[in-house]
């Protein structure tokens, strides 16, 4: 399923971000950043709500406006009953749609926001996205200070959260379309390969959106991947070639490109809510001001997975949702 | 594509673990800890006078004290993600199982938080120890006559 969109734009962004974001390759591009994972709060989780706060409050001084200049605020997390979300709204105090898509949740709720505003039914929204690594080790994974050892192949969260600001007031980032992801789930068990989970999603809705917007690979000068990771990106490469044909040249995944892989201790690089997002409204956004990239599918992917099912031993289904951006002058 | 196909593809770029590297390392690190706790033993059995089942209880007790201080002080995680089953096989692994559990929820209250989940990780092996006990001296009953 695939949205046009005629008059959707991103006006604003803000990002807020932990120790790990800040000692990564795209440090100087957040708005603010943590040396701390509490954030000088008591607890990962209210750390998270402060993430999402900080930003909110972030984007509302940029913009000049206040929070009731808002129509509508969209956003999710990864913790249980997306608390992180629901309890930062209770501070921001924006009439609020908590979703809860996995790590695809970025581009869910930027497809959310854009279909209300081109329906007329809004005038503007917030979108924010947030991470935290503790928060969600401790509910996905064992304790934080557990040392059990993990795969060399596992993938590291990120711990932040990006909001933007879409309206239909013209700016130089154009929401062009978005596609609306399958749930696929292609039998792997292994929690710590998240890139081998979700990398089937993220084909199939690529090439739904190729389809349905009668393109070719080639129309777009970059497909980003949210969060599959070195060993995901090579599975992704391989998985489309066999299965839809489709040879990705163009493309990166943000998971290696907001950590320093070789000096941090990421494994094969992040993942979360926040890692796409966190990439796209700083680096990515800065490329498409300055022309270098004009054309840019966002294609967040969601590993849906829980403790429980995976307990008994259900392998992990995956989700994807696919969001095009353009640069206007 | 059919899910063994995929899973073809998925092995193809996952790399394997470096299983003799973490033997060897695993060996090397516990056969230390082995050699540590067989000087406390000793240790404690000729200084404090001690047969060596009552110096064997101290040394149990050392261990597991350096294993949750090393663990609150936050950098043992560290050593176990490296050591692997070099320091978790050894009374060290149970602690550091314990104590990051009860730091992990102490903030959720010591009832609701520190007390219920304290043995999340390490409960099961208090629970299949004391099975396998019982079924290990049954056995030595059984054929040893006790």
């Amino acid at each position: 399923m695939t949205f046009k969109y005629n008059n959707i734009y991103i006006n604003e962004t803000s990002t807020v971000a932990g120790p790990y974001e800040a000692k990564g390759p795209l440090a100087k591009l957040y708005d603010k950043t943590y040396k701390d994972l509490y954030f000088n709060e008591k607890t990962w989780e209210q750390a998270e709500i402060k993430a999402i706060k900080e930003s909110v409050e972030i984007l509302l001084k940029k913009m000049k406006k206040k929070n009731k200049d808002v129509d509508v605020h969209i956003g999710g997390d990864l913790l249980n009953q997306i608390v992180a979300t629901n309890y930062a709204s209770a501070k921001i105090a924006i009439p609020l749609i908590g979703i809860y898509s996995a790590c695809a949740t970025s581009t869910l709720s930027l497809m959310l926001a854009s279909n209300m505003i081109e329906a007329n039914q809004i005038k503007n929204a917030i979108v924010t996205s947030s991470s935290h690594n503790n928060s969600a080790e401790k509910q996905y994974r064992n304790p934080v200070e557990y040392g059990g050892p993990k795969k060399e192949y596992a993938t590291f969260t990120t711990t932040g959260c990006a909001t933007c600001y879409l309206s239909s007031e013209k700016s130089n980032i154009k929401v062009e379309s978005a596609t609306l992801g399958t749930v696929v789930d292609m039998g792997i068990t292994d929690v710590f390969n998240m890139g081998a989970v979700m990398a089937p999603a993220a084909a199939k809705v690529i090439n739904d959106h190729l389809k349905d917007t009668n393109r070719k690979i080639e129309y777009y000068d970059l497909i980003l991947t949210g969060d599959l990771g070195v060993v995901g990106k090579m599975i992704l490469k391989d998985y489309m070639k066999q299965e839809y044909n489709i040879t990705l040249k163009n493309y990166d995944d943000s998971a290696c490109m907001i950590f320093d892989i070789d000096k941090e201790p990421v494994y094969m690089g992040g993942s979360g809510v926040a890692c796409l997002p966190l990439v796209t409204y700083t680096h990515i956004l800065n490329k498409m001001k300055k022309g270098e990239l004009k054309k840019v599918l966002l294609v967040a992917t969601g590993a849906l997975m829980n403790p429980t099912m995976c307990n008994q031993h259900l392998s992990i289904p995956s989700i994807a949702h696919a969001i095009s951006l353009e640069a206007v002058k | 594509m059919e899910k063994k196909e995929y899973k073809k593809i998925v092995d193809k770029y996952t790399p394997n673990e470096p299983r003799f590297r973490n033997a060897l390392i695993a060996f090397v690190i516990g056969g230390f800890m082995g050699v540590l706790g067989n000087f406390l033993v000793e240790f404690y059995s000729s200084t404090f006078d001690l047969s060596s089942k009552d110096a064997s209880v101290f040394m149990i007790i050392i261990l597991i004290f350096i294993g949750c201080f090393l663990t609150c002080l936050g950098f043992f995680d560290k050593w176990v993600g490296f050591a692997k089953c070099g320091l978790i096989i050894p009374i060290t692994g149970f602690a550091h199982a314990m104590m990051s559990a009860a730091l992990e929820y102490r903030k959720e209250g010591l009832v609701t938080g520190l007390g219920a989940n304290m043995f999340k990780l390490a409960g099961s092996v208090i629970i299949f120890g004391v099975i396998s006990a019982y079924i290990f001296g049954l056995l030595r009953l059984l054929v040893m006559g006790g």
